[in-house]
């Protein structure tokens, strides 16, 4: 039943993912100045919103984490998974940006890269959550979950620069289009396939999310098994 | 909660505790201070040979050579500082009064912070001279924006160092977690000390020394709620 479920679930994803495909790359239309390569817009702008989901989501299971470490040590541990999870596949969603970036820039900028305040604030996002996740893998024991949720927070208060650096400075990084100034926004047709992309990504996401906690929630029990069995063979 | 009475020091007494006891340690030993001076002249005279920079790209490059020589520097002496008090037990000692994390990690910040103010004003004379620098702006703000650079540099870097103390690659994990976090400060810092020192005016309104007094006031704030529970995180 539960194999059916997310047979039926992954389906889904899947056919919604193969629309957003179908909208980016033939139905939206030809960018007028750029051409074909602004297509790269449906999957690098719905990587970057994402990525502040999934970050967030490790954020507030990091508070939860500190919160219920001494109260209610078992949710506390559930809370680790999320804050894992989120971190990893925020991780991916970063990286993607980071690639599908210079990848656009390059044809129409003429550089692949430049040091303005969202590039860097993006990378500087990137290199923080890549941190978290080697202390997460350098630091031993259970203390590493507390760890790392301290190292959250600082990760957490970063996302705002990044989101604000092309609102509140001049970059070689477009401006921004939702939400931006009078002659922002994008054209109807634009703006469905844009919709249809970021939910699509937004779905993937979520589903890689879910399988993954569910990984980390299985290893833990493992780990708590061995860790009894240690402790009653002696 | 019981009234305090007259012979519990107050959170200033615990922090002047504190740091007379770093003081007068680092005084009887000085390593950190000879070490760090060492590792910063080499690290300056290094760029020196790789660059070979002219007068006016010296003024471009000073303050990220400066500011790269330092948080080198500091790394080594950060990790030594935190091994001493684990060493003599201190940490443990700690973890059984009711709060005096916070005053000791503010202490300790404030210990670490003027033994590298220390290192850069003997550095700074050596530093003009290696690189023949000659301020073409208001050289009066180099006192306003070195030392809040370097307080960003020591408050994040004392904070991660006492965090990464109990893993097992501590040198290792100290300047992967503090780089990228420190990154925005780094900008600001460098980015005002060019300004300054090539006088081009691009910052009228002193918006990057803003920024980093900004990234101080706030960084400070959060390592000053979320040490105790770094200290107690087993």
């Amino acid at each position: 039943m539960k194999k059916l479920l997310f047979l039926l679930v992954f389906l889904g994803v899947a056919a919604l993912m193969a629309w957003g495909f179908d909208q980016a790359m033939f139905i939206a239309p030809t960018e007028a100045t750029m051409g074909n390569v602004q297509r790269i817009f449906y999957y690098h702008v719905p990587h970057g919103m994402l990525s502040y989901l999934f970050f967030s989501i490790n954020f507030v299971a990091s508070v939860l984490v500190l919160a219920w470490r001494r109260s209610n040590p078992a949710k506390a541990l559930a809370a680790d998974a999320w804050a894992l999870a989120g971190a990893e596949v925020g991780v991916v969603f970063s990286s993607v940006v980071l690639i599908t970036g210079p990848l656009w820039a390059k044809p129409v900028w003429g550089i692949w890269w430049t040091w303005d305040a969202r590039l860097t604030t993006s990378l500087v996002l990137w290199l923080i959550y890549v941190s978290y996740l080697l202390v997460r893998r350098f630091a031993a024991g259970p203390e590493m979950q507390t760890l790392a949720a301290v190292l959250s927070v600082f990760g957490a208060l970063d996302m705002p620069i990044n989101y604000l650096a092309n609102r509140l400075w001049r970059t070689q990084h477009p401006a921004p289009v939702i939400g931006g100034d009078a002659d922002s926004g994008m054209a109807p047709p634009i703006a469905t396939a844009f919709v249809w992309n970021i939910v699509a990504w937004a779905v993937w996401g979520l589903l890689v999310l879910a399988i993954r906690v569910y990984i980390e929630r299985r290893q833990q029990t493992i780990d708590g098994a061995a860790a009894q069995a240690a402790l009653a063979a002696d | 909660m019981s009234p305090p009475n007259e012979s519990e020091p107050g959170w200033t007494g615990l922090v002047l505790t504190h740091l007379r006891k770093d003081l007068r340690i680092e005084w009887r030993s000085r390593e950190a201070i000879n070490s760090m001076l060492f590792f910063a002249l080499l690290v300056v005279v290094l760029f020196s040979m790789a660059f070979d920079p002219t007068q006016d790209t010296s003024r471009e490059i000073a303050g990220g050579v400066l500011c790269v020589a330092t948080l080198f520097a500091s790394v080594s002496a950060l990790n030594q500082a935190w091994a001493r008090e684990i060493r003599h037990q201190v940490l443990d000692a700690l973890r059984m009064t009711p709060s005096g994390g916070a005053a000791m990690f503010l202490a300790k910040a404030l210990a670490n912070f003027l033994f590298v103010s220390v290192v850069q004003l003997i550095l700074g004379p050596i530093f003009f001279i290696f690189y023949n620098l000659h301020p073409l702006g208001d050289s009066w703000l180099l006192a306003l924006v070195i030392p809040l650079g370097t307080w960003a540099l020591v408050s994040n870097g004392t904070f991660f160092a006492a965090l990464s103390i109990r893993s097992r690659n501590r040198e290792l994990l100290l300047p992967l977690i503090l780089f990228p976090i420190f990154l925005p400060a780094l900008l600001a810092m460098v980015l005002s000390v060019k300004t300054i020192l090539t006088g081009d005016n691009s910052d009228p309104n002193l918006l990057w020394i803003k920024m980093l007094a900004g990234y101080d006031i706030i960084f400070t704030t959060v390592s000053l709620l979320l040490f105790d529970t770094v200290i107690e995180a087993e």
